[in-house]
C-alpha cells in the first residue's frame, strides 16, 4: 500500500469519486488551476477540466447554496470553504436549507462541505478555529472529522455517497505531517462508527480529529498504565455504542479536543456518558479542551490555549488516581 | 484528458424559438389560474379567520398576474423555487387547492405533511423545492439547480421568484453575481409590490434594482407586473434565451401588495391613494375585461373555480392533523433526491415529451 500524507489521501478521495462518478464536481475559492489554499485540489481541474474543479467567485452563500441546488437535482457538489472559519459567512444556508430539506419536505440533499479546520500555525483567530459542534444544533447535518490518511479518504468517499449535507472537518495540522498507508482505489470507511485507535483497559480518552494524534502521544508511556484512545471520526451522529462499549471497559473518561469547551462536542459527550453510562464509572468524566477564547495570533499565546500533550497527560494521571 | 478552460462550457447558442404564442384556451388558462389562486387564497384566509390556520397567513392578493404569468411559461423539465406571493405557480405545477389549504391548517395531506406552514413549501415530485423563510434564500439554490442543468448540457431553466425587499440582502448580490459569471440558465422574478413589509420602497435601495442587471453581465426587464400575458412574454423570452445559453434574465414586475404583509397586518402605513390607484388595476379584473371585449366567455370560469373550492376545501378539512409519534422522523435522508416534473399548462409543451425541454 502506498504511503500517502493526510493531504494527499484526502486529495485521492476527491479523484476516485470524481473518477467514479460524474455527477461529483468541486466547488469553492482558488481551487482550480491554482489547486487550493492548500493544495488539496491540485492536479484535478487539469483531469476533470474546470467545469468540474469550478473556481468561484469570492461568495460563500452562493457556494454553499448553488452546492444545495445542484444537490437536489442530481449532482453530487463537494464544496471547498478557504478557511473552515469562513461557513460563518455561508452558515445561513447550511443550517436554513441544507440542514431541515429533507425534514421539510423529502428532499434529501447529498453535498460534502470540506472545512479545513484548526490550529497549530499562528493562523490567529480567523483562521484556526473548530467549528464543528456549531452544527450539532442544527439537526439535519452529519460532521466527521478523520485522524488518519486511511480515514481522510474513506469518510471522503463514505461522505459523498452519503444522501445528506456532510460537513467533512479535514485538520490543517494534520495536512503534511501525518503519513500513512492508504489502500488504492475506492473504499469508505463508515459513518457514525468510532475506531479504537489503541486499545487499552484501566482509561479512555476520546478525540477526535489532530488531538487524536496528542492523545496517543500523551498515553504512550504513562507509568505503564493501558489507556485506550477512541477516535470518534463521525461527530454527528455519534457512535453511541461505541463510546459506552469504551467506557464500560475502563470506567475511567478523559475526552479531549481543539475546539473551545463550552457546548462542545465533549459537553455532549459527557452528557451522553453521564446519562447512560453513570453506574460503569469509577471517577469523574474530564474535559480537556481550549478555553473559551478565540484563537490568539502569538505563538505562545496559541500554545497556552491549545490542548498540550502535558495538559492530557496531567489529567490522565489524575483520573488514574482516583 | 479534458483541457482545462478558462470559462465553463456553454451550451451552443442556437435560434430563439419564434415569439411566445398563447392560444385562446392558454389566455384562458392563465385567467383561470389568477381566479384559482385568488379563490384559494380567500378560502385559506377565511379558514384562518375561523382559527383552523395556526401561525399567521400570508398571501399575494393583487400579485395574481405575477406567479401565474410567469410560472406558466416553465416547461415539465424546468424547476422552480417559488416563493410567498406566489401560490398561483404552485397551482400551474400540479398542486391542487386542496393540498396548499392542508398544508396551511398544519395537516398530513398538506405538501408538507406538518412539517412547515403557510407557503413554506414546495412538492419535489413536481420539481420544486421549497423556500425558506430567509429571503432570498432561494436565490443561490436555483443557481445550483441551474448549474447542474448546464453542467449537463440541458436545455433546462430554473426560475425563482423575490421581493423587492430580498434585493437588499447579501445573498441576492451573491446569486445574481455568480449567475452573471457562470451565464446561468436561470430567470429571476422580482416581485415590486411598493413594500417589504412596512418598508416602502425608497428606504430599501436608491437605485431601481432591474438597472443592477447590467452590472451583472445579464439582461434586465421591467413589466407591468398586474398585466399577466405582460409578464408571461418576457418570461418565455427570458426562458428560451436560457434554455439556449444566452444566460439569465432579472424581471422586475411591478405591482402591489393589496393585503397586508400577513393577515396581522392592517396596512395602516400604506396612503390610501397608493392603494387606489392599484386597485382600479386588479390583474384579475383587467385581464377579464380585456378577454370579454375579445368576445371571450369567462363567467364559466368563476363556476368551475368555486366548485372546485368547495370540492377542495371539504377534503382538505378531512384530512388528519398529524401524530405526534412521528414528529422525530425524517431529519436524515436514506435514499437520493428525485424531482419530478411539474405540469406545464402552456399549449406550446402539451403533446411534446418531457425530455424535450
Ligand atoms: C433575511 C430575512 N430577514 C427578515 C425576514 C422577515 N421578513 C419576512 S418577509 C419580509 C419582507 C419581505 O419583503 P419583500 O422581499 O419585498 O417580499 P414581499 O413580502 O413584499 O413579497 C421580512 C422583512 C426574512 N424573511 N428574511
Ligand atoms: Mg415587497
Amino acid at each position: 500500500m502506498p504511503e500517502l500524507t493526510y493531504l494527499e489521501a484526502i486529495t485521492d478521495g476527491l479523484r476516485e469519486e470524481m473518477r467514479h462518478d460524474e455527477s461529483v464536481f468541486c466547488l469553492g475559492q482558488d481551487i482550480g488551476n491554482f489547486g487550493g489554499a492548500f493544495k488539496v485540489t491540485e492536479g484535478l481541474a487539469a483531469e476533470f477540466g474546470r467545469d468540474r474543479v469550478w473556481d468561484t467567485p469570492l461568495a460563500e452563500s452562493a457556494i454553499v447554496g448553488a452546492a444545495v441546488g445542484a444537490a437536489v437535482e442530481g449532482m453530487r457538489p463537494i464544496a471547498e470553504m478557504q478557511f473552515s472559519d469562513f461557513i460563518a459567512c455561508g452558515f445561513d444556508q447550511l443550517v436554513n436549507v441544507a440542514a431541515k430539506m429533507h425534514y421539510r419536505q423529502g428532499l434529501a440533499v447529498p453535498m460534502v462541505m470540506r472545512l479545513p479546520s484548526g490550529g497549530g500555525f499562528s493562523g490567529g483567530p480567523f483562521h484556526s478555529q473548530n467549528p464543528e459542534a456549531w452544527f450539532l444544533q442544527a439537526p439535519g447535518l452529519k460532521v466527521v472529522a478523520p485522524s488518519t490518511p486511511e480515514d481522510a479518504k474513506g469518510l471522503m468517499a463514505s461522505a459523498v455517497r452519503d444522501p445528506n449535507p456532510v460537513l467533512y472537518m479535514e485538520h490543517k495540522h494534520l495536512y503534511r505531517r501525518l503519513r500513512g498507508e492508504v489502500a488504492d482505489g475506492r473504499y469508505e470507511t463508515p459513518l457514525s462508527q468510532v475506531r479504537v485507535a489503541r486499545e487499552g483497559s484501566e482509561l479512555t480518552v476520546i478525540a477526535y480529529g489532530a488531538m487524536v494524534h496528542t492523545a496517543l502521544e500523551a498515553t504512550e508511556d504513562l507509568d505503564g498504565a493501558g489507556i485506550e484512545v477512541v477516535d470518534l471520526r463521525t461527530l454527528c451522529p455519534l457512535d453511541t455504542e461505541g463510546i459506552l462499549a469504551s467506557v464500560r471497559k475502563t470506567s475511567k473518561v478523559v475526552v479531549l479536543h481543539e475546539a473551545t469547551r463550552s457546548c462542545g462536542i465533549g459537553a455532549e459527550v459527557c452528557a451522553l456518558i453521564a446519562e447512560e453510562a453513570f453506574e460503569d464509572l469509577d471517577g469523574p468524566v474530564v474535559r480537556v479542551t481550549a478555553p473559551d477564547v478565540p484563537i490568539p495570533f502569538s505563538p505562545p499565546l496559541e500554545r497556552a490555549v491549545l490542548p498540550q500533550v502535558d495538559q492530557v497527560r496531567d489529567a490522565c494521571r489524575e483520573l488514574l488516581g482516583y | 484528458m479534458a483541457t482545462p478552460t478558462a470559462r465553463p462550457a456553454q451550451l451552443e447558442p442556437r435560434e430563439r424559438d419564434t415569439a411566445a404564442q398563447l392560444t385562446v384556451e392558454d389566455r384562458r388558462e392563465l385567467l383561470r389560474y389568477m381566479l384559482l389562486m385568488r379563490a384559494t387564497e380567500e378560502r385559506a384566509l377565511g379558514l384562518y379567520r375561523q382559527g383552523k390556520v395556526p401561525g399567521s397567513h400570508y398571501d399575494g392578493r393583487g400579485q395574481e398576474a405575477v406567479s401565474v404569468g410567469s410560472a406558466f411559461a416553465l416547461s415539465p423539465r424546468d424547476r422552480a423555487c417559488i416563493l410567498h406571493r406566489d401560490l398561483g405557480a404552485h397551482l400551474i405545477r400540479g398542486v391542487t387547492p386542496g393540498r396548499v389549504l392542508a398544508q396551511m391548517m398544519g395537516r398530513v395531506g398538506g405538501v408538507t405533511n406538518g412539517r412547515d406552514g403557510n407557503m413554506h413549501f414546495g412538492d419535489p415530485g413536481l420539481g420544486c423545492v421549497g423556500m425558506v423563510s430567509m429571503l432570498p434564500d432561494m436565490a443561490p439554490v436555483a443557481c445550483g439547480l441551474a448549474l447542474a442543468f448546464q453542467m449537463r448540457r440541458e436545455p433546462r431553466v430554473a426560475m425563482t421568484w423575490f421581493g423587492d425587499g430580498s434585493t437588499a440582502n447579501g445573498q441576492w448580490h451573491e446569486a445574481m453575481n455568480v449567475a452573471g459569471v457562470r451565464r446561468l440558465p436561470i430567470v429571476f422574478i422580482l416581485e415590486n409590490n411598493q413594500y417589504a413589509y412596512s418598508t416602502p420602497n425608497e428606504l430599501e435601495f436608491a437605485v431601481d434594482p432591474v438597472e443592477r442587471a447590467a452590472t451583472y453581465g445579464f439582461a434586465g426587464v421591467k413589466v407591468d407586473g398586474n398585466d399577466v400575458e405582460a409578464v408571461f412574454q418576457a418570461a418565455a423570452e427570458a426562458c428560451d434565451r436560457a434554455r439556449v445559453g444566452g444566460g439569465p434574465t432579472l424581471i422586475q414586475a411591478e405591482t402591489m401588495r393589496m393585503h397586508g404583509h400577513g393577515a396581522h397586518d392592517d396596512m395602516s402605513y400604506v396612503p390610501p391613494e397608493l392603494f387606489e390607484h392599484w386597485a382600479a388595476r386588479d390583474p384579475i379584473e383587467t385581464f377579464e375585461k380585456r378577454l370579454g371585449e375579445e368576445g371571450l366567455e369567462t363567467e364559466s370560469l368563476h363556476k368551475a373555480v368555486a366548485e372546485t373550492l368547495e370540492r377542495e376545501t371539504e377534503w382538505a378539512l378531512a384530512c388528519p392533523m398529524p401524530d405526534p409519534a412521528t414528529a422525530a422522523e425524517g431529519v436524515f435522508a436514506t435514499e437520493d433526491p428525485v424531482l419530478g416534473d411539474g405540469h406545464a399548462p402552456w399549449s406550446r409543451w402539451s403533446g411534446r415529451a418531457a425530455t424535450d425541454a
